[in-house]
C-alpha cells in the first residue's frame, strides 16, 4: 500500500498542493464544461417550442379570422 | 451488410443518432476514469526521483495529447467541410473547439502546477511551452472568428481557413522538445522505443488517454446536436421533435 493514512494521501509527499491544484482545476473545467453545453441545450429546446407556439397561434388566428 | 453512411450525412439523422450515443461514451468514460484513477493514486509506485508530484501526469498527458489531436480532427472536419461543402462536418470543427481548448488549458495548467516544484517557476518561454500556448490561441482564434460571422456557412469556411493554417504549429508542438533546447522533458512514450515509465504508471496514463477520449466523444456529440438545432430551426422536422413539442 502506497498510503498509511488519508492524510497521508492529501499531503502527497509533501507536493499535496500542486497535485490537487491540478486535479481540482480540471474538474472544475470539466464540469463546467459539461453544465454550459447542457443549459445551451436546454435553453434552445424552450426557444424552438416557445417560436412553435407562436406558429401555431397564428396559424389558428388566420383559420378563425 | 451495409449501412448506408450518407444518411448519417443529413443533420437531421445525425441529431438522432449522436442522441443514442452520448450515453454509451458517457459510461465509457466514467468507467475509465476510475479506473485511472485508481491504477494512478492507489497502484502506480511513488517516482524515485519526482516523489509524488508526478502524478500530475495522469492529467497533464492525455490534456496534452488530447488538445493536439483534437485540433487536427477540428482542422480535418473544417477542411472536408471547406472542400465539399458538407454542412455537417463544419458543424463538426465547430463543435469540437471548445473541448479543443479547454484541454489545451488543462495541459498548460497542469504543466504549471508541475513545473513550479519541480522546475522552480510556473512558467518559462521555452518552444514547447510557447508553441503550446499558441495552440490556445489557435483554438480561441478559431472560436472568437466564427463568432463574429453572422451567416454560418461563411463562418464555417473563414474558420476552416484559420484550422488548417494552424495544423503547421502541431507538429511544432510534437517535435519541439527534440528540435530546441528545453526544460520540458522529452517524449515518455513514443513509437521507437521502450516506454521510460514503471509498467503501472503508463497503464494508469494510457486509461486515463481513454477516458480523455470518451469525455472528447460524448461532450462535442451534445454540442453538436446544439449546433445542428440552432442552425435546422427553421426546418419542419426540428418543428416535429418531440423534445420541442410541449
Amino acid at each position: 500500500m502506497i498510503w498509511n493514512s488519508w492524510s497521508d494521501f492529501f499531503n502527497m509527499g509533501g507536493y499535496g498542493l500542486y497535485v490537487w491544484g491540478s486535479y481540482l482545476a480540471t474538474l472544475i473545467c470539466i464540469i463546467g464544461e459539461i453544465l454550459m453545453a447542457k443549459r445551451r441545450a436546454r435553453t434552445l429546446r424552450q426557444q424552438l417550442s416557445l417560436t412553435k407556439e407562436s406558429i401555431l397561434r397564428e396559424r389558428k388566428d388566420e383559420a378563425t379570422s | 451488410m451495409s449501412i448506408n453512411w450518407y444518411k448519417y450525412a443529413a443533420p437531421s439523422s445525425f441529431y438522432f443518432l449522436a442522441g443514442k450515443l452520448i450515453p454509451f461514451f458517457t459510461v465509457l468514460a466514467i468507467i475509465f476514469l476510475v479506473a485511472g484513477l485508481y491504477i494512478g493514486f492507489f497502484v502506480a509506485p511513488t517516482d524515485f526521483q519526482q516523489g509524488e508530484a508526478y502524478r500530475i501526469i495522469f492529467i497533464h498527458v492525455p490534456a496534452a495529447w488530447m488538445s493536439m489531436f483534437l485540433y487536427v480532427v477540428m482542422a480535418l472536419w473544417a477542411g472536408i467541410g471547406l472542400a465539399f461543402n458538407t454542412r455537417l462536418s463544419s458543424m463538426f470543427a465547430t463543435a469540437i473547439a471548445p473541448t479543443g481548448a479547454l484541454f489545451t488549458f488543462i495541459a498548460l495548467w497542469t504543466g504549471a502546477w508541475w513545473g513550479k516544484p519541480m522546475w522552480g517557476t510556473w512558467w518559462v518561454w521555452d518552444a514547447r511551452l510557447t508553441s503550446e500556448l499558441i495552440l490556445l490561441f489557435l483554438y480561441i482564434g478559431f472560436m472568437s472568428l466564427q463568432a463574429a460571422i453572422d451567416d454560418p456557412r461563411r463562418a464555417d469556411k473563414a474558420g476552416a481557413v484559420i484550422a488548417l493554417v494552424g495544423v503547421v504549429n502541431i507538429p511544432i508542438i510534437y517535435f519541439s522538445v527534440q528540435w530546441w533546447n528545453t526544460l520540458h522533458q522529452g517524449a515518455s512514450v513514443s513509437v521507437t522505443q521502450s516506454p521510460k515509465m514503471a509498467t503501472a504508471m503508463l497503464i494508469g496514463m494510457l486509461v486515463m488517454v481513454l477516458a480523455a477520449w470518451m469525455y472528447s466523444i460524448a461532450v462535442i456529440l451534445l454540442r453538436a446536436r446544439n449546433i445542428i438545432l440552432e442552425r435546422e430551426s427553421h426546418t419542419s422536422w426540428v418543428a416535429e421533435l418531440r423534445e420541442v413539442t410541449r
